[in-house]
């Protein structure tokens, strides 16, 4: 008997997702092993977010098909999905205003996701303390009980980053992490990001080329709606028609 | 010390509402046992609307379903169906014999429980099938007000069933005992108080879970709570029902002390004012929602009897100076600085620098 090889965490194979005749994304495939880390990047409308969308359940593939732990997702609802363990952050950060920096991560942490489980005031010890060290992880120690809307902005996305860590997924998809972040806090969510790794694989978009430096990872260059390179950043950085469709624009 | 002043304050009013009918006279003791009713509806709008994000136009239609279930019992006391006998109304319109759902109100037992599941159920199937459309939002509030005016236009063209535009009255025996004496007034008021008081711990408790969390989450953002793998729907169709319920205990218990109940109670216009109530007293505040209805409806009580064609715009003023100068009530005053009112005041300067530039 030979040893089964286990399947890779994610793949999309051959996906293509048209929106009336809009091709956002044409035969797109794409393997990530568990732990590891992939960098999406590519100009704006490469089709960057609709990957995240098609994996999550929010865009349903026109073709192609995509597998998680080598079982297909493609056809499942959204929340279905997320239980099977992909959880993704959004662009815009998406933290529950009125709830306190705990209280959102504990709405995360939620191992039994029943409604009537939720008819206590007690919350079971094993998610209390995962909360307290992400919250930890994420340096909003000090933060602990102020409601989310009063957090500065990058503390509201590593807050959405520790919310998406919470749900204890295998595979994270990162929405622009660092948009709107001066280049201290893009370094912090850069090293936020890699200590992830091992325990969760990371999915993250982006297109500030100073993050994708920091983090440094395999990265995948998305051109209207296809891949166009795949490689570490070095070698994306050094090909020459990445740069005519992405890195020359970027420098404009 | 700031806690104890609260339980203090608490306790006082407990004491208060319980003691009332030693030193209230019985017209105020019945005004006052009427609002009370009104605030249990009140409190289910603060739990949908305050603490769900979900602004329903039709509460009437939960709290008429309740005060009808009950309303055809009263109307069946002391009569003798199986010889064919007929709540008056009917007589007069003509039937010749008691509709067949009418039959089953005749037992005092299936009218009270008929109070808490009719509007129960009607709730939770209504607002299943709406919410998992995912519909919300200003949509789900027109479809409610439409409801409200469908049930309202219901009760009044079916006049010979359901007494049409003059609703229910006339009742005088529950279960045998007179419901019509000075007694039984302070007998209904007091189980009113008890009613009142046990929707508000009950609701205190449901907040403070993490169900209540998970409601406030959903309100905040649903799509980020369905992207944490969470379903929304049961949280909010939970929150739609037990509104509902308590709606209509709170129409049973209003039928009750005021004798009456008719198309003109549930309709579009009542139903709104009851948002207003709670808009008032602060949608985010248990208390709130009690003071706002208690305030509200005194205030109207006296205004309609001095000046009858003021109130209206006097409740519209009421609403606006809310709406643009107390997002979180009057409750707001006292507890300045909540979660949603620093949300909301936000939300509102954020719009009004969109506009500057």
């Amino acid at each position: 008997m030979t040893a089964l090889r286990p399947p890779p965490l994610l793949q999309m194979e051959g996906v293509t997702v048209d929106f009336d005749g809009f091709k956002a994304l044409t035969d797109v495939h794409l393997v990530l092993e568990p732990g590891q880390l992939r960098i999406l990047i590519g100009p704006n409308g490469a089709g960057k977010s609709t990957i995240c969308d098609t994996i999550i359940g929010r865009v349903r593939a026109t073709s192609g098909r995509i597998l998680f732990k080598g079982e297909i997702i493609s056809s499942l609802p959204e929340q279905e999905i997320v239980r099977r363990g992909i959880c993704r952050k959004f662009q815009t950060p998406g933290v529950l205003p009125t709830l306190t920096v705990m209280q959102n991560l504990l709405v995360a942490a939620r191992k039994n996701r029943a409604w009537w489980r939720a008819l206590t005031t007690r919350v079971p010890a094993d998610e209390l303390s995962s909360a307290e060290e992400i919250l930890e992880k994420i340096g909003l120690t000090d933060r602990r009980d102020i409601i989310a809307a009063d957090l500065a902005h990058g503390e509201k996305q590593w807050l959405e980053i520790g919310m998406v860590v919470a749900t204890d997924a295998d595979l994270l998809l990162l929405d622009e992490p660092t948009a709107g972040m001066g280049p201290q806090d893009t370094q912090r969510t850069a090293d936020l990001i890699l200590s992830l790794l091992g325990r969760h694989a990371v999915l993250v978009i982006d297109h500030d080329m100073s993050f994708v430096e920091a983090l440094n990872g395999y990265t995948t260059v998305l051109h209207q709606g296809q891949v166009l390179k795949e490689g570490t950043v070095a070698e994306v950085r050094a090909d020459a028609q990445v740069a005519a469709v992405y890195l020359g624009r970027a420098k404009e | 010390m700031k806690i104890s002043a609260k339980y203090y304050v608490g306790a006082a009013v407990l004491l208060f509402g319980a003691l009332a009918p030693l030193f209230v006279n019985s017209y105020e003791l019945s005004l006052l046992g009427r609002f009370l009713a009104l605030s249990i509806l009140a409190m289910g709008i603060m739990l949908i609307w305050g603490e769900g994000g979900i602004l329903s136009l039709g509460q009437g239609v939960f709290f008429g379903l309740g005060g009808y279930a009950l309303a055809l019992h009263l109307k069946l006391e002391g009569l003798n169906i199986a010889n064919g006998d007929m709540p008056d109304f009917m007589v007069w319109s003509g039937v010749s014999s008691l509709p067949y759902f009418w039959y089953p109100f005749a037992n005092p037992w299936f009218s009270l429980a008929a109070v808490v599941l009719i509007p129960g159920i009607v709730a939770a199937a209504f607002s299943w099938l709406v919410f998992r459309r995912r519909i919300g939002g200003v949509y789900f509030a027109l479809i409610t007000q439409a409801l409200a005016l469908a049930f309202s236009t219901l009760l009044i063209s079916q006049q010979a069933y359901t007494g049409g535009f003059n609703g229910l009255t006339d009742y005088s025996t529950f279960d045998g005992y007179d419901i019509t004496s000075n007694g039984a007034a302070q007998v209904i008021y007091l189980i009113t108080f008890v009613i009142v008081a046990a929707a508000y711990f009950f609701l205190r408790w449901l907040l403070a879970t993490r169900w209540g969390i998970m409601l406030r989450a959903t309100r905040d953002g649903e799509n980020r709570v369905r992207f944490l793998g969470h379903n929304p729907l049961p949280y909010k169709v939970g929150a739609f029902t037990i509104a509902g319920i308590l709606a209509g205990i709170g129409g049973a218990l209003f039928t009750l002390h005021a004798g009456v109940v008719s198309p003109a109670l549930v309709g579009v216009v009542p139903s709104i004012e009851m948002v207003v109530w709670v808009a008032l007293g602060g949608r985010n505040v248990l208390w709130g929602a009690i003071a706002g209805t208690l305030l509200v409806n005194f205030a109207k009580d006296q205004i309609s009897s001095a000046l009858p064609s003021l109130w209206l715009y006097g409740l519209g003023a009421l609403f606006i100076l809310s709406v643009s100068f107390l997002p979180a009530g009057i409750a707001g005053l006292f507890k300045p600085g909540s979660p949603e009112e620093r949300v909301y005041r936000r939300i509102l300067n954020r719009r009004k620098l969109e506009t500057a530039e």
